[in-house]
């Protein structure tokens, strides 16, 4: 009837995971009552679960990269600790059955659940206010592709209740993610959430591309799209590019465990290596995917707070497409030591030293950049420059194991945890984290809580060099990674100061929790009443704080880069600017459940999948069907502002921004 | 007023860059083709694949032993053929002909359907001599590679169906002429498809 | 306007990179990839070496700038000159291209004869005659063969200082890396597949080896010793091992695939003639063992 599922799924025996879980679903039970209690639903229904809004599903994919990062750090601090412990003969606490999960759902989480919706959701956010226009290209389809990762999200979760995750680390390599080596349901669970919000994925990077390409406001041409803009286009057709390749992957690991098929298997011809150059296709824009929208906050950061335009405009962009380019002929740099020989190994190197190039060329811009302005040491620059110090250090080590025979003793060490920590969390954490702070007051209406940001940005800059300094120590000293326990005790000392920096990074994501409270309490001090706390350089600053459904009552004229720059320049206020137009009636997209509902039905398919429960499958499809069936033959998706409204509304800002 | 307004108001030739956001019908073509862009690249893992499995044969029937390149040339002409009755369809939907549209898809939709029953058959002949995808890696390839694009026709058959249906209820409107619009891309591009499929799999069997 | 902190970040960041530095040299004292025993990871470590070196000729002063920048262009800076409206300069732009370039070029070439120097396959530039032995990863231990002597060990591999070894690998079930940091190069050991590896020590001495890419639940107890011997003190090794230990045989090979914690180390008096190529090759398919929950 339930296919594999029964009650031994849920491992009573257990008393972490049951603790863990049970504190998890009594604070959601809270939660869920508290909303209840307070008639709330209506509220979240209409304004946020079912909206199309691309402000909403922005904050939403933060909201929901920001509870991940939560989870993913929390298996962090296992891992750190069990590695504390676990020297000479003790075996720490945390036997391999469970580490093993650990380990893989940590990086699993951190890079599809917490990194992707983390920049995806500021590019959501930004980029229709930075064009100039009033929503993506297909706003019904983003809020799918929420929803869709969202649903990744669950099933991921459900894994550490009912039955396992997988055992295999984040890229689940066969021939171990077999079903000869890996017969439970851990890998299932893995490859179905990661189909389901790879599908939301795929969607987000159709979705912002055309958006890109095809919406802009009039005479913004692409020598005047902000620079953000171009790296999330970058990003964005890597997305449309790479991710399809993962999905048929794991559709072949997939076919290979439930049907027998033979694409990686041992016997019958085979061929594990071909899955390790697949994935890894995949796997190498992905990492580009997340550090060009980050490399783009930057880029809008440095510019804005030191008052002046980005140096060399031009060359980042060009450097930013190439990175895009080249991203795809470096992938074999993940397994040099598999044995393609020398010539192929030489030549995926240097390759991975030519992208190296443009990435430095945007570090001597920002640098540039810096030269001769008026820098304002606001909580984005502290990210900025804490970045541009930490990611040459990443990058240079990155170059190092770009040489086959470097790469021969340092592959698979804590050498190699360094450097891609250093790069995701100096390049993507700080980035995103300088995003947040920078677009916050857009979203928000009010800016963040200084103080406590700095301390923030402390807790992970010292947090991040005490706990990955050691790792690259470690790994010169012969230490692999995945190791649940070691017999080296001199290895302690160095993993004991890895933990330390781990508990001031936990420290950071507390503040973080304690800073947005406290900027809640405090949001009428900080009132964003301009719409330009930052005295900004591009349109997302001209509109009002948070902006409206139609984000610009009347789409802006742009001449030139730094569009807002240049109207400021020219003079007036939004009053002056306003006050001789005449508005137009605004069609705004109606809110649309079928995002939520597919993704309601995509968690039960995925979960009957995974548990080989075919009737709920079944079901499951064919709720997804007729959900789509209803989308299909909707006809009113827009609802009409009248122009009357539109004209009150600027009225009205207008008047609140002389009086201030 | 800014220079560009000035220019659009005077209907100047002004770069498609620089004319604001395009319309609906541009948007969602080109969005389209994006989808389709990524789904070809789908395909190309599984011809990837098929390409280091082919001689992966273990022992058991290989690629010269079991295709039949009779049943394979019909098999194409009705696919072929069915994306020329689908450029008519799409014509008929332009002008807004109703009969015109059900008599070519319908047709279309007779076309696509006896090239899925010649694969079917294809398939349950070789599951049946034991030549089925858990026989070996070529096999599981080759299963994978056709079986998918046989997939993506049938999804298609079935969004057929729900055009036809469409017009029936909502009539010509521009939302339905936009996806018949991206319809007829989808067939086409499965096409494409196929003509790879065709010479990779069938004709690279006896070269 | 709140106050600069640039200044403390700077001095707080030269602390951190001497104690980087202090730590790393104290590594290097240490067992580890930096403290090599062999030809294969001496040159290894001057590639490291070198190529840091060329590296942080350009990230130390890209640090430094960084810092120096920030700092003197903070809006409270009265003396610093404010440019509003420069963002481009050719020269400027030239440079900042060829910097990187130029470093690319020089590790390229680096990276074009290092992975053609110390391709593992290739013999070692030694006229000593080679060794050979042959490698099968388990779960969760290292089996070694020595095809010529007709010995086998398990979980600890001897060889005589100073003669190259020639490695042969394959693994039963999962793909593995076999690796001894002190002496260079590691490769992965893949199932129906032969790698092949060339290493040497070139003085006696125990060195750690250990599996590097993670094949399971036994995974972190997957350590082997490479006991390097004098010439004499090998040969008294093999003498003796021949007339201790059981056979290795289809049989007894089949009761070593079994899934096991590494447990000791093991040796073999006796190895059927081509046990290996019939692994490698994929004729003891049937063998491999299939985990259980």
């Amino acid at each position: 009837m339930f296919g594999r599922l029964t009650w031994a799924a849920i491992p009573f025996d257990q008393p972490v995971v049951m603790i863990a879980s049970g504190t998890v679903g009594f604070v959601i039970f809270c939660i869920l009552a508290l909303v209840t209690v307070k008639g709330w639903w209506p509220y979240l229904w209409r304004e946020w679960i079912t909206s199309v809004d691309h402000k909403r599903i922005g904050v939403m994919y933060i909201g929901l990269a920001l509870l991940m990062l939560v989870r993913g750090f929390s298996d962090a601090m296992l891992m750190r600790s069990q590695q504390a412990l676990a020297a000479g003969h003790a075996q720490g606490y945390l036997p391999p059955e469970h580490y093993d999960q650990i380990f893989s759902a940590h990086g699993t989480i951190m890079i599809f659940f917490v990194a992707m919706p983390f920049v995806i959701g500021l590019m959501n956010f930004v980029l229709p206010l930075q064009l100039g226009v009033r929503d993506v290209a297909f706003p019904v389809l983003n809020s799918v592709g929420f929803w869709l990762s969202a649903a990744g999200v669950l099933l991921v979760n459900v894994s550490l209740v009912v039955g396992e995750f997988a055992r295999t680390g984040w890229l689940a390599y066969p021939p171990l993610s077999e079903v000869a080596y890996s017969p439970g349901v851990g890998v299932d669970y893995y490859l179905w959430s990661l189909q389901i919000s790879g599908l939301g994925t795929l969607l987000s990077g159709i979705n912002l591309t055309t958006t890109i390409l095809k919406l802009r406001a009039p005479g913004m041409g692409y020598r005047q799209m902000p620079i953000f803009c171009w790296t999330a286009l970058a990003s964005n057709l890597l997305i449309v590019a790479a991710f399809p390749i993962l999905t048929a992957t794991f559709a072949m690991l997939l076919l290979d465990r439930y049907c027998g098929f033979h694409f990686f298997t041992n016997d019958l011809g085979g061929n594990p290596m071909m899955y390790i150059n697949l994935i890894w296709c995949w796997g190498h824009p992905e990492v580009y995917i997340l550090i060009l929208p980050a490399f783009g906050v930057f880029s809008e950061v440095v510019a804005t707070f030191s008052g002046k335009p980005l140096f060399g405009r031009r060359s980042m962009v060009m450097a930013t497409m190439a990175i895009c380019v080249l991203s795809f002929v470096v992938w074999l740099h993940h397994f040099f030591t598999m044995g393609a020989g020398a010539n192929v190994n030489a030549f995926f190197g240097i390759a991975t030293m030519i992208i190296a190039v443009p990435t430095g060329v945007k570090i001597f811009n920002w640098l540039f950049t810096l030269y001769g302005g008026r820098i304002r040491f606001t909580v984005p620059i502290y990210w900025a420059v804490g970045f541009m110090v930490t990611f040459v250090i990443g990058g240079m080590t990155g170059v190092l194991m770009a040489i086959p025979p470097a790469d021969f003793v340092l592959h698979n060490s804590l050498f190699l945890i360094a450097h891609f920590h250093n790069v995701a969390i100096g390049g993507v954490v700080f980035g995103v984290m300088a995003g947040i702070t920078y677009w916050f007051p857009k979203a928000f209406g009010f800016t963040l809580n200084e103080r406590l940001g700095k301390a923030v940005f402390w807790c992970w800059f010292f947090g991040f060099y005490l706990a990955f300094m050691p790792l690259y120590v470690l790994g010169l000293m012969g230490a692999t990674r995945r190791m649940q326990h070691y017999s080296n005790m001199h290895w302690q000392p160095l993993m004991l100061v890895a933990l330390a920096g781990a508990v001031l990074i936990f420290l950071g994501i507390a503040l973080t929790v304690v800073q947005i409270a406290v900027s809640i309490r405090h949001r009428e001090r900080n009132r964003d009443v301009t719409g330009d706390p930052w005295n900004g350089r591009t349109l997302e600053w001209s509109t009002p704080s948070p902006p409206p459904a139609w984000n610009f009552s009347h789409l802006p004229p742009v001449e030139r880069a730094d569009a807002f720059w240049a109207m400021k320049q020219q003079g007036g206020t939004a009053q002056d600017r306003n006050l001789k137009r005449t508005y137009e009636t605004i069609h705004v997209p109606r809110n649309n459940p079928t995002g939520f509902f597919l993704a309601f039905c995509a968690v039960l398919l995925g979960f009957s999948l995974i548990w080989r429960i075919w009737w709920g499958a079944e079901l499951g499809l064919l709720g997804a069907i007729v959900v789509g069936l209803m989308q299909a033959w909707r006809t009113d998706g827009e609802i009409e502002v009248p122009a009357e409204k539109v004209a009150a509304f600027e009225r009205l800002r207008g008047l609140k921004e002389s009086a201030v | 007023m800014s220079a560009t307004e000035q220019a659009l108001a005077s209907g100047d030739a002004v770069p498609l860059s620089l004319r604001g956001p395009a319309p609906t019908r541009v948007v969602a073509g080109y969005g389209f083709w994006l989808f389709l862009l990524s789904d070809i690249i789908i395909f190309a893992a599984l011809f990837a694949a098929y390409a280091v499995l082919s001689g992966e044969s273990a022992g058991g029937p290989t690629a010269a032993d079991l295709f039949d390149k009779k049943h394979v040339l019909i098999e194409t002409a009705c696919l072929l053929a069915s994306s020329v009755t689908c450029g008519f369809g799409s014509l008929a939907v332009q002008s807004g002909d109703r009969n015109s549209t059900y008599f070519w898809m319908a047709i279309t939709f007779i076309l696509s359907v006896t090239f899925l029953s010649l694969e079917v058959s294809e398939f349950s002949h070789m599951l049946s001599i034991g030549a089925g995808p858990s026989r070996s890696a070529f096999l599981s390839a080759f299963f994978t590679l056709v079986g998918t694009h046989g997939l993506h026709v049938t999804v298609g058959l079935c969004w057929l169906i729900v055009m036809l249906s469409q017009v029936a209820t909502l009539g010509f409107r521009p939302m339905v002429s936009r996806r018949f619009f991206c319809f007829g891309l989808f067939w086409h591009a499965l096409d494409i498809v196929w003509i790879g499929v065709f010479t990779i799999v069938y004709l690279g069997a006896h070269l | 306007m709140h106050a600069a902190r640039a200044p403390s970040a700077s001095a707080i960041w030269l602390r951190a990179i001497s104690i980087t530095s202090a730590a790393v040299l104290m590594a290097s004292c240490e067992e580890g990839v930096l403290d090599p025993h062999g030809p294969v990871g001496k040159a290894e470590r001057v590639i490291l070496y070198d190529s840091t070196a060329i590296m942080l000729a350009v990230i130390i002063p890209v640090i430094v700038l960084t810092l120096v920048f920030a700092w003197w262009f903070r809006a409270r800076n009265k003396r610093a000159r404010y440019r509003p409206d420069w963002e481009y300069s050719g020269r400027i732009e030239m440079i900042i291209w060829s910097i990187p370039a130029l470093i690319i070029l020089f590790l390229g070439g680096i990276a074009w004869t290092g992975s053609h120097d110390l391709d593992p396959p290739l013999p070692l530039a030694d006229s000593t005659a080679p060794l050979d032995i042959e490698v099968i990863s388990l779960d969760w231990r290292w089996l070694f063969i020595y095809p010529h002597e007709g010995i086998a060990s398990l979980n600890r591999l001897v060889v005589p200082a100073g003669v190259p070894i020639r490695f042969r690998l394959t693994s039963t079930t999962v793909m593995n890396s076999f690796f001894v940091p002190q002496l260079g190069s590691q490769i992965y050991t893949m199932p129906n597949m032969v790698t092949r590896l060339n290493l040497e020590a070139d003085q006696p001495g125990t060195y750690e080896g250990l599996s590097a890419q993670f094949s399971g639940d036994g995974f972190s107890d997957m350590r082997f010793d490479l006991v390097s011997t004098e010439a004499e003190a090998f040969k008294d090794w093999v003498n003796t091992t021949k007339t201790q230990g059981g056979v290795l045989d289809s049989t007894t090979f089949e009761e070593l695939v079994k899934p096991a914690k590494a447990d000791g180390a093991q040796t073999f008096s006796q190895v059927s003639e081509g046990l290996f190529d019939k692994i490698s090759s994929g004729h003891m398919a049937a063998v491999s063992p299939q985990r259980g929950q």
